[in-house]
């Protein structure tokens, strides 16, 4: 009864689904897929954004890896991108782990956790540049804490501490709701079942937590370390780049380059290196991620 | 593997032995001391956001220390010189509309695209497309803003409803994937059925299958929403008139107009963050629900 039913629309499609990806796809090309191309074939120029361009070959990426600027925004992006990553998803698992065990008020505190990621990055960067600014300091004046009453901003060596402070507060928000999900896919009976075999805590979260949300750790640190890599409004409320360059993060450097500096094509030559260098963690990281998932 | 196997057989046996329940830990007991240190982690989340209500309704002289006190009188006058100061309705709409229709939007078209090619996944061209859309997801926006913006510009779309458009394009790499995966559970019986009563593939998407993606059109939404509300970096770049600021952008523009004066800075903050803290007060259980649903597909 149904083969012939079944059979028909596979051998001829209706057109109504040509037509339902058709402006999409059309919408795609032109704002997405030919700004990339643009993108690529201005970072072959020393177009400035304005005026006559000619081609210049590859002059822009061999000057890019002599320019210090550029070094130093990659320097402190990776810098700031690990450390930040390592950090909130070990706070998040935490995080999630208590919040997925026998507490009282599980919901609420569930909300509460999640607030950051309902808050513009951009406007609660501007409350922490004040806290750490002024609050931070004179509390530490008044508590005898030497090493922190001048503001961490405000040092070259340490402002990035507040970019990963200020980054790691909101994204553990949206971590630590991915780790639950995760969490909760976890039969309660194996744990009784491993605590009357007598393992420790520690046991059990190595041999039977951390293995089973395997796929939500590979999701969340990808995800994770992808967005820091891009990290801008958190620069931009905090630091703007500074002292001096020494928070200047890629998307900041592009950002400032390419629209404020006349430097559209040799930034564009910037993005484009930026584009395979994430594309290549990105991979890296999945297949690294994935073999240890399956060797479990 | 073997641990695996060793519980399941303790489950059955465990099962076989209900009355025996008083040697397992109480499931119901709760622990006090890991309340009171998730307690007292939550502060994290708070103190951020008392610094910013008290600061709101301090006067410029108030401030000093460690600025936690609380003010004197509240100064209410703040809200009002902030309102005023950045155009606060201005921004609120702009912001509200952009949001509105990015979400209805994405919600109404990515869903379609994503039935298309969810039923289509054995044909090499819709394959094809779904690859290439979640491709994009690995392209960083830094690449596409400088030529973006000079498309947008000469299309005339550096306002509100290239913005809208924006969104829409962007997140259908994102929105795809998700709706993919949840159209592909929903069984052809239904789809089957109304073809045979004579329903044309648009009227079996609109009033088949889209009724049915009320879950992941909440997730998708929520996402979008949260999205196009909080961003900065699409306005910044693509917006030419200030008209069209929306509220996280006001909040860059007005920085330095707000120097000189924090109360005032953390009014407009507060006013900023509001709306949506307070559609969050209410529907915190459905948010929350709606991206857990979207990290298990």
């Amino acid at each position: 009864m149904s083969v012939p039913t079944l059979a028909r629309p596979a051998k001829k499609l209706p057109r109504a689904f040509y037509l339902m990806v058709l402006p999409a796809f059309a919408l795609f090309l032109v704002f997405h897929t030919v700004p990339v191309l643009t993108g690529i074939y201005y970072s072959f120029t020393n177009y400035a954004g304005y005026g006559e361009w000619s081609f210049i070959g590859l002059s822009n990426y061999i000057n890019l890896f002599r320019d210090e600027r550029i070094l130093n925004a990659y320097g402190f992006t990776f810098l700031f991108a690990i450390v930040s990553t390592i950090a909130v998803n070990i706070i998040a698992l935490s995080v999630a782990m208590a919040l997925n065990s026998r507490i009282k008020f599980k919901t609420g505190f569930r909300g509460i956790f999640f607030i950051p990621n309902i808050l513009s990055i951009l406007i609660v960067g501007y409350v922490f540049n004040y806290l750490f600014s002024n609050s931070v300091p004179a509390i530490a004046e008044a508590l005898g804490i030497n090493a922190l009453t001048s503001s961490i901003l405000a040092g070259e060596d340490t402002a990035w501490i507040g970019v990963v402070i200020l980054s790691v507060w909101q994204a553990a928000a949206f971590n630590i709701i991915i780790y639950l999900a995760g969490l909760q896919t976890i039969p309660g009976e194996l744990y009784e079942a491993a605590s009357l075999d007598g393992a420790s805590a520690w046991k059990q979260f190595s041999t039977i937590t951390f293995p089973l949300i395997g796929a939500f750790f590979t999701i969340n640190m990808v995800l994770s370390l992808k967005n820091f890599l891009q990290v801008f409004d958190q620069i931009i409320s905090l630091t703007g780049g500074g002292p001096g360059t020494s928070t200047e993060s890629i998307s900041v450097l592009i950002y400032r380059g390419g629209f404020q500096g006349g430097e559209y094509g040799y930034q564009t030559a910037n993005a484009v290196i930026y584009l395979f260098v994430i594309i290549a963690i990105s991979f890296i990281q999945l297949r690294i991620l994935q073999r240890r998932e399956a060797s479990f | 593997m073997t641990a695996t196997a060793q519980s399941s057989e303790r489950r059955v046996l465990n099962d076989g032995g209900r009355d025996h329940s008083a040697h397992r830990p109480d499931r119901r007991q709760i622990n006090w001391w890991l309340t009171a240190l998730v307690a007292v982690l939550s502060l994290t989340i708070f103190i951020p956001l008392y610094f910013t209500v008290v600061t709101a309704l301090k006067t410029p002289d108030e401030l000093g220390g460690s600025g936690f006190g609380l003010p004197g009188a509240p100064a209410w006058g703040n809200f009002a010189e902030a309102w005023t100061l950045t155009d606060f309705p201005r921004a609120l709409l702009n912001s509200a509309m952009i949001t509105v229709g990015a979400v209805l939007l994405t919600l109404l078209t990515n869903s379609m695209v994503a039935y298309a090619i969810a039923r289509n996944m054995h044909r090499k061209l819709f394959k094809g497309l779904y690859f290439y859309f979640i491709a994009a997801l690995f392209v960083p926006f830094p690449i596409i803003m400088l030529p973006v913006v000079k498309e947008t510009a000469l299309f005339g779309l550096d306002n509100q409803l290239g913005l809208i458009l924006l969104y829409t394009v962007y997140g259908l790499s994102f929105n795809i994937f998700v709706y993919v995966a949840y159209i592909r559970s929903i069984p052809m019986e239904l789809e089957e059925a109304a073809i045979t009563d004579g329903a044309s593939t648009w009227t079996v998407f609109w009033k088949v299958i889209f009724p049915l993606l009320g879950p992941m059109n909440a997730t998708v939404g929520i996402l979008t929403c949260l999205w196009a509300w909080n961003d900065f970096m699409l306005p910044l770049v693509i917006l030419s008139d200030p008209s069209a600021q929306t509220l996280p952008l006001a909040q860059f523009i007005f920085q330095g107009q707000f120097n000189t004066n924090y109360p005032v800075a953390f009014a407009s903050y507060l006013m900023a963050m509001a709306p949506l803290l307070l559609v969050y007060l209410f529907a915190q259980r459905w948010v929350i629900s709606g991206v857990m649903r979207g990290s298990t597909k």
